[in-house]
């Protein structure tokens, strides 16, 4: 453009304008994200020993750490997992190959999305009602499942978005050599949105990590070392609930240390899952 | 490259079933009258897109070891046929074929025909290159899997051989653990037709396999093409009429999804009957 043209500077200085309201507003982000982490950091660091790792939670007075808490969080999600990674990837799967122009798809999609921004604390009374209001009590199975359940339709929205960006070309290709449907998904479809596929998962467990709501009706919570996933269990989450509101220091204190691990691992699998996909679009 | 544009070749012969296959054609007798069958027969074929009549009575008849060019504009249909002779239209919904498309006499239209079968024996070049995401040597060792168990050492001979075909090995032989994404747009072409021949088809459809590539590499997929009739029966779909010249001996105009004329290609490009064949070989529209 000739750099005399009448339009030009007045253009620039809308340019520029829209460019600092752009800064000022990711740093606005940036800003609450950095609190926090800055405060999670600041009251959480000092609480980390080995103890946190080596001991239960304890009752007021006695030094104690968060194994059980720990332990159940990790019990929950790969429960919960195992349950929604491959329902989440087959229905995906369904929704983008097999039913593709099915009128199934469209309500399967629907109940999907519902399900993708039901209320957490509406499915953890939801399975209360289910799985633990029948048996009598409390169990960790009960809150694996309503894990699952705020995991699953995660999974099957990102698998099915990830099997739509394999271009149809490649479905034709694979076809024209007369490879049947299931193959051409496993081998082929599978293989060039594999990085988007582990994304999913990977945000889906950043999910299942840090929810609480689900586990209040469900978990329960349980002061005790136990492996026993038909009996109440303790998770992280649940243990920052209940000790930031007790009135004992050393309890808040390990409540931050609590909220530190959880949002440090949650980072972690965010960042993960962020590097996954961004080499996987490389090579595409 | 080579320009086949012979006189001497066969004119067009009714389509008959009756002449006996030539097993293992291993005489490089090219373009010697030898009266060439019909492999692939079209009759009377409709094509629809939903409601939309995409192909009108289209017939028509691939000769076997011989290159047949699809030619007209944008829109005419010759993409929507190449991809019934091969049933691709079988994976959407809402598209179907009416009228008779035979292979060796067997009905290609029927309702239960294998189609993983079918494609074994009729493969496809695309527009653009469609190396699957795996190594060069999975690219082409997948489709063999497909069919045969091999033992390791047959199947490298085996991938050696198609890539040798495609006229890839010297340039990939090194790398064949290499991603088949890596290589470039004309090495990623003759990548999809070596596995094509890999699985040893009689036909091959390419649907415009050269419109994305460089004049170079658009040379050496015609030279290809030119050696791969020896052994098999081709369709290809062009754009350039010059292209249909070079590597064709056949010719089918196609406008608005009928067949306007099908002869010899020397005979559409030099003395058409039609006057819309041609206008579009003179470049008058299209």
């Amino acid at each position: 453009m000739n750099p005399l043209n009448p339009l030009y500077p007045g253009r620039r200085r809308r340019n520029v304008a829209w460019t600092v309201l752009a800064y000022l507003a990711t740093a606005f982000g940036l800003l609450w994200l950095a609190l926090i982490l800055g405060a999670l950091i600041w009251n959480g660091i000092g609480g980390l020993s080995i103890d946190v790792f080596t001991k239960m939670t304890a009752p007021p007075g006695v030094v104690g750490g968060l194994l059980n808490s720990i332990l159940g969080s990790l019990m929950m999600t790969i429960l919960g997992l195992v349950v929604a990674a491959p329902l989440g990837i087959l229905a995906g799967t369904y929704l983008a190959e097999y039913g593709r122009y099915a009128k199934l798809s469209h309500v399967v999609r629907f109940i999907n999305d519902i399900l993708l921004s039901a209320p957490s604390i509406v499915v953890g009374l939801f399975v209360y009602q289910f799985c633990v209001v029948p048996f009598g009590h409390f169990s960790a199975i009960a809150g694996a499942i309503s894990l699952a359940v705020i995991a699953t339709p995660i999974i099957v929205r990102t698998t099915e978005d990830m099997l739509n960006l394999v271009p149809n070309t490649l479905r034709e290709a694979a076809s024209a050599l007369g490879m049947p449907r299931s193959l051409v998904i496993r081998q082929v479809a599978y293989k060039a949105v594999r990085s988007g596929l582990i994304t999913g998962i990977l945000l889906a467990v950043a999910r299942m990590t840090g929810e609480t709501a689900p586990l209040i009706f469900t978990a329960l919570g349980n002061s005790l070392f136990t492996l026993d996933p038909t009996g109440p269990m303790s998770s992280l989450p649940l243990i920052i609930y209940e000790f930031a509101r007790s009135p004992y220091p050393e309890q808040q204190k390990l409540a931050w240390t609590g909220a530190l691990i959880v949002t440090a691992a949650v980072l972690t699998l965010s960042i993960l899952a962020r590097t996954l996909s961004a080499r996987g679009g490389n090579n595409k | 490259m080579t320009v086949v544009l012979s006189t001497s070749e066969p004119r067009m012969i009714p389509p008959t079933q009756t002449s006996v296959t030539p097993v293992a054609d291993t005489s490089k007798a090219k373009g010697v009258a030898e009266k060439p069958r019909d492999k692939l027969v079209v009759r009377g074929l409709n094509f629809y897109y939903g409601e939309t009549r995409a192909l009108k009575d289209v017939t028509l008849s691939l000769r076997e070891k011989k290159v047949t060019a699809f030619i007209g504009p944008s829109g005419c249909g010759k993409s929507t046929l190449l991809r019934v002779l091969n049933r691709m239209y079988d994976l959407y919904p809402n598209q179907r074929a009416e009228g008779e498309v035979r292979l060796d006499g067997e009905d290609l239209l029927a309702r239960d025909l294998d189609l993983n079968l079918l494609r074994a024996r009729v493969g496809m070049v695309f527009q653009k290159p469609t190396p699957f995401p795996m190594s060069i040597y999975d690219n082409i060792a997948f489709g063999i899997r497909l069919y045969e168990k091999l033992p390791k050492a047959e199947l490298d001979a085996r991938v050696e051989a198609a890539l040798k075909r495609a006229a890839l090995w010297t340039e990939v032989k090194d790398k064949l653990a290499a991603s088949g994404l890596g290589l470039s747009g004309g090495q990623q072409q003759r990548l999809c037709i070596a596995r094509s021949v890999a699985i040893s088809p009689e036909v091959i459809l390419f649907d415009e396999p050269c419109s994305a590539l460089d004049p170079i590499s658009t040379a050496k997929i015609e030279e290809l093409i030119d050696e791969l009739a020896e052994d098999y029966t081709i369709a290809i779909v062009t754009h350039s009429m010059q292209q249909a010249a070079r590597v064709s001996q056949y010719t089918a105009f196609m406008y608005l999804g009928e067949m306007i004329e099908f002869d010899d290609t020397n005979k559409v490009f030099t003395a058409p009957r039609d006057k819309r064949t041609q206008d579009y070989v003179t470049g008058r529209f299209g």
